[in-house]
């Protein structure tokens, strides 16, 4: 079927034009180039990006999803590496616990941890009646309740990829290793490691890539002073009605994103974005 | 290393579940207030859910919210992931990951775009305009379980409809579309879920009047975390638990009608 087959994508590129990207290009004029000259334009991007809530806020969303990022690698390796070299009963349990969570809403999600979590939550509640602690636990409302929420969000996410770079690794050069006289602890190292490092790169890329922009988990879980910066976005619009600081942080946001996504498109294959294998 | 690995993913499969199944089971807990294990059970969590107009209204534009995000997505979602597989044309892998992109660019960004569009033109609340900007965030669902579906249908049963005189139309009517037809209501039922399930769209453009279920849980939350949101998060977990064994039924019967080509253990 040449050529015409292209026909058959012209709806999807139309809607994603029409209901995506005109509202972004849309958005971005309003607020930015009109009533703006370019010097006017430059001390307004300027003003934002310098203010004091706005790097404060960009600090904390580097930190943050590179907390995430590092949480989620290793304690998503090891499920992926087991799922890797399982099959029957034990492999479709272990995915079911993984893709359940995967597919459930992410404010859903976040509110089961708001529940276990809170000052009178159930792990605070445990820890106090069996007299291990004192005073409950300040679990939420501050970093580790974000970090908590947004690795369990974003773990099925590392797991799956990882999942799939493992597939593809030969198991036979793991055992020509093997028949050399390498030992386990150097088959992983020098082997196995190597091999899934490519699995690790977009893993990690991924998982930072939907961190930086991280709204739900944050704003709920999050203390007053834990602002990432699609939290100040969504504030400038609904708060203070800044819609060109809104932009600014935006185009920011986005560009970071779609720079990040550049190389997550390098070095994989998109089609695993989602796991689907 | 080997030893301590069927300990840890226990434990992980522990931590990965523990906050689904205590959201289910506060939601049945007879009590007025969060406490685990509940000391009795009842249903009056989702008595009450189910009873309030308010929470009514909200499941109800959900779920046509839903059923328009669904239809959207998975009939473009379908030609798209078509062409992708078997026509020929350059830069595909490109294209692909411009379709991706709604899934990449954060929603906070996307959501104030069309917030801002939908209110220059008056479509805050309307229920078309939700439906069809969830379409745009279900679609890369659907094109990518979609692509490995296709990826599937052996090329050459179309080969052999168009070499009998079948017209386009009727290849689709007749041979890809229901040769694909257990991978096509998986891509529907995951577009479904990923419109039902979204906050921070509907957050935007739903307004005061049509707000949804995720809509409706984030404003109660802001205020106190009652236990009528824990009936409400376990229906919503329900419906995902429904769409995923749908799902894997689906996969059974899409095996069948496809292994001429190739087995995939395991599964």
């Amino acid at each position: 079927m040449p050529n015409r087959g292209f026909l058959l994508m012209l709806p999807a590129f139309a809607m994603l034009a029409l209901v995506f990207l005109a509202p972004l290009a849309w958005f971005f004029t309003q607020t930015l180039v009109l009533d703006n000259d370019l010097s006017t334009l430059w001390s307004k991007i300027v003003a934002v990006v310098s203010s004091r809530a706005t790097l404060q806020a960009i600090g904390a969303t580097n930190w943050i999803s590179l907390l995430v990022t590092v949480t989620v690698l290793l304690l998503g390796y090891p499920i992926a590496y087991y799922l890797a070299n399982r099959r029957g009963l034990r492999f479709t349990l272990v995915v079911f616990c993984i893709v359940v969570p995967y597919f459930t809403s992410v404010i859903v999600r976040t509110y089961s941890w708001m529940v276990l979590l809170g000052r009178t939550g159930l792990i605070n509640q445990l820890l106090l009646g069996t007299g291990i602690i004192d005073a409950p636990l300040p679990l939420i409302y501050n970093k580790t309740g974000i970090v908590i929420g947004m690795t369990y969000v974003l773990l099925p996410y590392m797991v799956l990829t990882l999942f799939a770079a493992m597939k593809s690794i030969d198991r036979n050069l793991l055992l020509a290793a093997r028949g050399m006289g390498a030992g386990g602890a150097m088959i992983f190292w020098r082997v196995y490691l190597p091999l899934s490092l490519h699995g690790v790169i977009s893993g990690a890329l991924i998982v930072f890539i939907l961190s930086i922009g991280f709204f739900i988990t944050p704003a709920l879980m999050g203390g007053p002073s834990d602002v990432m910066v699609a939290m100040l976005i969504e504030r400038s619009v609904e708060i203070t009605l800044d819609w060109p600081a809104a932009a600014v942080m935006s185009l920011l946001l986005l560009a970071v994103t779609l720079v990040l996504y550049a190389i997550y498109y390098r070095v994989t294959d998109v089609r695993r974005l989602m796991g689907a294998a | 290393m080997h030893r301590a690995l069927p300990g840890y993913i226990g434990l992980m499969c522990l931590l990965l579940m523990a906050p689904i199944v205590i959201v289910v089971v506060l939601a049945f807990s007879g009590a007025g207030y969060l406490q685990f294990p509940p000391t009795s059970f009842s249903l009056r969590w989702f008595v009450r859910f189910l009873g309030d107009p308010q929470w009514q209204a909200a499941l109800w534009y959900s779920l046509i919210i839903g059923a328009i995000a669904c239809v959207i997505a998975t009939v473009v979602g379908f030609f798209a992931a078509y062409a992708l597989v078997r026509a020929s044309f350059a830069a595909k892998k490109l294209l692909l990951s411009l379709l991706l992109l709604p899934i990449i660019v954060p929603t906070v960004i996307t959501s104030i775009a069309m917030y801002f569009l939908a209110a220059r033109f008056h479509l805050v609340g309307n229920l078309l305009w939700i439906g069809t900007c969830h379409a745009v965030i279900a679609l890369p669902v659907v094109i990518l379980i979609l692509l490995a579906t296709l990826q599937g249908v052996d090329v050459n049963l179309e080969r052999a409809a168009l070499s009998l005189g079948a017209s386009r139309m009727r290849l689709f009517t007749h041979v890809v579309v229901p040769l694909a037809s257990p991978g096509i209501i998986s891509a529907a039922l995951f577009a479904f879920l990923a419109s039902f399930d979204e906050l921070i769209i509907s957050l935007f453009l739903t307004g005061v009047r049509t707000q949804t279920l995720p809509v409706r849980i984030w404003n109660s939350l802001h205020m106190e975390i009652e236990p009528t949101i824990a009936a409400v998060s376990a229906f919503l977990i329900g419906v995902t638990a429904l769409v995923l064994l749908a799902d894997h039924l689906l996969r059974g019967r899409r095996a069948a009608t496809l292994n001429a080509q190739r087995k995939e253990p395991g599964r």
